[in-house]
């Protein structure tokens, strides 16, 4: 019985980690097509389905709400701006040489490679092979999210507060920026 | 599940973010490799919570999904303004910093 | 205990909700939002009447003291310390609900026809009626913060409000310079909750007031500081001495505003913390120096008090010698306080209110009717009481309540504040009082003379002309304007009859002095009982009441009265008086105290001393930097490169020229290159603490 149900989650853990390979995977073509496509539209896109990829990851986590909101607000409000400034900026629409620095990626690739080795090594020296306890029961589904609303309205309650105020500080900060006059 | 799954593949997104602030020209490109950066901060931020069992770690990636909300107003804005005076979005030509 | 005491939180919601709603569609309103600010305030006005009733009904059926109505909710959290937001109701928190909604009201209709057709129509009224709701917030505020908030929401409608018509640079400047002397006392308000909490452990106002009046405490030398870091709130708020300089200038905002502002919002706003905080301030600021016991608020209303008068003489606008009057009064309810006088300073602000706004109410109905806008009493005023007579009327009701004539409501209040200060050994601030008296009877008799009688100068002449070519003989404002006028000058005769102490009419007392945990009784810090009223000890003043109102009637009439009189630009010809006006004139140099010494004296010398330390020693240290690796360099050319190495790399030399060319293209204004060398750097700090740690 014992013996099952340790099987039953291991079954589960092997299925977690092949969609977990899967999306990350997309995730990361998905990445690299943002910052080397040649279209601005491509790129816009790509970013897309980043996005939609860590919504996903989130759920693996036992995050519903934070993916809902991730979908909610990424692909639906932020997405819908960065295609709004693709087109008010008037980009070209198909293929454009412009997009990057000339020889930029002399200067990028060794950055972000040197960044990639010293956060790899420290990962994998740090955490090496720790694992993610249990399967998120009883952090999934009402009782979770009861917590989660729990814990913004009281002990980070300030931070929101701070929060609110940058968001009204940004729209009406866009609104002066962009307005015509 | 490792936790280092989810650790390691933020840190490729942080690693392309930075690549594509670093070699994009156009604005709005670097804004979306703004974008990548500040989501790889969130699956590490989600990853650790799960680890920690707390929810810490979910608030606060709500928290940044707002802010950057609003960084992307705001950008954009800014970008929009700039073409607006200049009719190019190129940072190349945004050097008046020079020092 | 009563729907309405239980429903007060609804008295500052409903002009807030106002508030947004004339924002949202005042513009497609017909009457521009002007109708929603109205008929919120009335909405206030009336639960705030309601819960007046039952608060007496309370009061009454109570024996002895009644309890304050608390009504909460829990507004956030940070760690242990929860705090609220609700509404305290007590006799103070009642009589002020009911007084600036009376007020707003009136103010508003007024403003209907005052501001009519102005640009910032919509805009004006979304302001003063969120300016209401802040003063309502406050009044009912069960701790500090919700005081704080209330407080800070009037700071920012005083400025939109004062500042309404900006695009004149000296509004605005005036918006600002109100907005910053108060902010300054602001600061104090942030320290002084900060310091209450560290004693008290608590911020419910009710709580500390008993704490402070039993004395459950630690450190009274605390408490003393953290009534002083209150006080300069207060200062700042009220027009105080030495921060009274902003509320003169706050006259350049809409008349309404003015009288608004002046009568029962804002600058009461500081005397009411007094009064709310009370045991905090009579415990705190008990002064004990060379033997003497006094309280430090009685100083400065005193000082006050005089000062103001004093400059009230010399201003030529109307509204200016209404404004310092407003602080000359405010000093009077301050050093009522002082003295322990708590129930005739409350009773002050609440007659004052009345005669106060129809003061002001008037001398905007002069300068909207008969002066063409403006307020200049010495060249657009003068002979308008036959052809304003409702605006007449009213302005002489008002003038003798604050004059303080028997059996007008000024008198009752006033008069109970000096007679207190003398009762409780106040001996110097009862003359204070009396010769304050005397000097606002006689600035008041040459304000109205100037602006009522003699012959009518500039546009004022114009206007009675106008009026004699149509063959009318008056011509007065229309009914928004008069209507308030005459209900605030009936009030400014009777309201004192509440608390007439000649009579034995304490109703007042009664009802406002419940549950506020004023330190009755026995005690080191009791209150002392008010004085009996006895008609002996009120003479001094009323003989120097009239004897203000004889000289200042025969001065103007022999200076002002006609051309060739031989007083006429005295003050220009004999060289004390003129000194003496000129100092006046400029506000006894405060201003330029302010500007010249200290903004000119601290900032520049410290904008200079930085400037200086950036020109000589970081240059120098840079350049000597710079000096040091080039001379290195040439050492190094000279030497090693050219002896030993002697051109064997001719790209060395380039290193000698020194850091500063090398690090120049690092400035390149490009944001991909900051970016590079951010991610850049962190890259090589992580590697370098991996290496380190490995």
């Amino acid at each position: 019985m014992l013996l099952s149900a340790v099987t039953i989650a291991t079954d589960i853990e092997v299925a977690q980690t092949i969609g977990f390979g899967i999306i990350a995977a997309m995730m990361i073509a998905g990445a690299l097509n943002v910052v080397i496509s040649k279209n601005v539209v491509h790129a816009a896109l790509s970013l897309v389905m980043v996005m939609a990829g860590a919504s996903a990851q989130y759920l693996l986590l036992a995050a519903e709400f934070v993916a809902v909101t991730q979908v909610l607000v990424y692909i639906g409000a932020v997405m819908v701006l960065f295609l709004f400034g693709v087109m008010l900026t008037r980009a070209k629409l198909g293929r454009d040489t412009d997009l990057n620095n000339e020889k930029g990626w002399m200067l990028a690739l060794p950055i972000a490679l040197l960044l990639l080795g010293v956060m790899s090594f420290v990962l994998i020296k740090g955490f090496d092979d720790t694992r993610i306890s249990g399967s998120g029961e009883g952090k999934i589904g009402g009782a979770a999210n009861v917590l989660l609303s729990d814990r913004i309205f009281s002990t980070y309650a300030l931070p929101f507060w701070a929060l609110s105020f940058v968001l009204l500080a940004a729209v009406i900060g866009g609104i002066v920026l962009a307005r015509k006059d | 599940m490792l936790i280092n799954e989810f650790l390691l593949l933020g840190a490729v997104l942080f690693c392309i973010g930075v690549y594509g602030v670093i070699a994009r020209k156009n604005a709005v490109l670097v804004l979306m490799s703004i974008e990548l950066i500040l989501n790889s901060v969130n699956i590490n931020l989600l990853a650790f919570d799960r680890l920690n069992g707390g929810n810490d770690g979910a608030v606060f990636a709500l928290y940044i999904i707002a802010v950057a909300a609003a960084e992307v107003g705001v950008g954009l804005a800014m970008v929009l303004l700039i073409f607006r005076n200049r009719k190019t979005i190129s940072l190349d030509d945004l050097s008046e910093m020079k020092g | 205990m009563g729907w309405f005491l239980e429903h007060a939180w609804l008295i500052p919601a409903i002009p807030g909700a106002a508030f947004a709603l004339i924002i949202l569609i005042g513009k497609r309103m017909p009457r521009g939002g002007s109708e929603i600010g109205i008929a919120s305030m009335l909405a206030a006005l009336v639960l705030s009447a309601g819960a007046a009733y039952q608060w007496i009904e309370h009061v009454n059926s109570s024996d002895g003291e009644a309890e304050a109505v608390l009504n909460r909710w829990e507004w956030f959290r940070i760690g242990d310390l929860k705090v609220s937001i609700g509404s305290h109701l007590d006799g103070l928190a009642v009589m002020m609900l009911l007084l600036v909604a009376f007020i707003s009201t009136l103010v508003q209709i007024y403003s209907t026809e005052y501001v009519r057709g102005d640009r910032r129509y919509t805009h004006y009224f979304a302001s003063i009626t969120l300016f209401s709701a802040g003063m309502l917030v406050m009044v009912l505020a069960p701790n500090m913060v919700q005081l704080l908030l209330g407080w800070e929401i009037m700071g920012l409608c005083s400025f939109l409000l004062i500042g309404h018509w900006w695009e004149e640079r000296v509004n605005s400047e005036a918006a600002l310079k109100a907005f910053w002397t108060v902010r300054v006392g602001d600061m104090g308000l942030l320290v002084g909750i900060a310091m209450l909490l560290s004693i008290f452990h608590t911020l419910e106002i009710g709580e500390i007031n008993e704490a402070a009046a039993s004395g459950d405490f630690d450190s009274k030398r605390l408490l003393m500081w953290a009534a002083v870091a209150l006080f300069i709130a207060c200062i700042g708020k009220s027009g105080q001495f030495p921060l009274h300089t902003w509320l003169p200038d706050a006259m350049a905002g809409p008349t309404p505003v003015s009288s608004l502002l002046h009568s029962s919002t804002m600058v009461v706003g500081g005397v009411f913390l007094v009064a709310r905080l009370y045991p905090v301030f009579h415990v705190g600021l008990d002064m004990n120096i060379l033997g003497q016991h006094f309280n430090l608020i009685a100083v400065i209303g005193g000082i006050t008090v005089l000062i103001a008068a004093g400059l009230a003489f010399v201003q030529n606008d109307i509204k200016r010698v209404l404004a310092y009057s407003t602080v000359s009064q405010l000093g009077y309810m301050m050093m009522g306080l002082g003295v322990g006088a708590w129930t005739a300073a409350v009773f002050h602000i609440f007659t004052h209110a009345f005669f106060k706004c129809c003061l002001f109410l008037c001398a905007g109905s002069v300068a909207h009717t008969g002066s063409h806008h403006s307020f200049d009493m010495k060249k657009d005023m003068g002979g308008l009481r036959k052809s304003m007579p409702i605006t007449f009327a009213a302005w002489i009701a008002s003038t003798l309540a604050l004059c303080g004539i028997p059996f007008v409501s000024g008198f009752f209040s006033k008069d109970e504040i000096i007679d207190s200060a003398k009762h409780n050994d106040y001996k110097v601030f009862y003359l204070v009082g009396i010769i304050g008296a005397f000097m606002t009877t006689a600035y008041m008799t040459r304000a109205t003379y100037l602006t009522f009688f003699g012959k009518a100068r500039g546009a004022a002449a114009h206007f009675v002309h106008e009026l004699e070519h149509e063959h009318k003989t008056t011509h007065d404002s229309p009914w928004p304007i008069t209507v308030p006028l005459v209900i605030l000058g009936l009030l400014a005769i009777f309201s004192g009859y509440l608390n007439a102490a000649p009579f034995k009419w304490h109703w007042f007392e009664r009802w406002t002095e419940s549950a506020i945990g004023l330190p009755l009784g026995e005690g080191i810090f009791a209150l002392p009982h008010p004085p009996e009223f006895s008609w002996t000890s009120a003479a001094p003043g009323l003989v120097l009441v009239a004897a203000g109102f004889a000289v200042s009637l025969l001065l103007c009439r022999a200076v002002f009265g006609s051309e060739t009189s031989p007083l006429r630009g005295l003050t220009e010809r004999n060289i004390a008086l003129r000194a003496g006006h000129k100092f006046l004139v400029n506000k006894y140099y405060l201003d330029a105290l302010y500007e010249k010494v200290i903004v000119h004296g601290i900032a520049y010398p410290i904008s200079r001393a930085a400037y200086w330390t950036n020109q000589h020693i970081i240059d120098a240290v840079v350049n000597t930097v710079g000096k040091a690796g080039r001379r290195t360099g040439d050492l190094v050319y000279k030497y090693i490169d050219q002896l030993l190495v002697d051109g064997a790399v001719n790209g060395s030399g380039t290193t000698a020229r020194g850091a500063g060319g090398a690090l120049q293209p690092v400035q390149s204004g490009k944001v991909n290159m900051y970016g590079a060398l951010l991610f850049g750097a962190a890259a090589v700090g992580g590697l370098v603490l991996v290496l380190v740690n490995s």
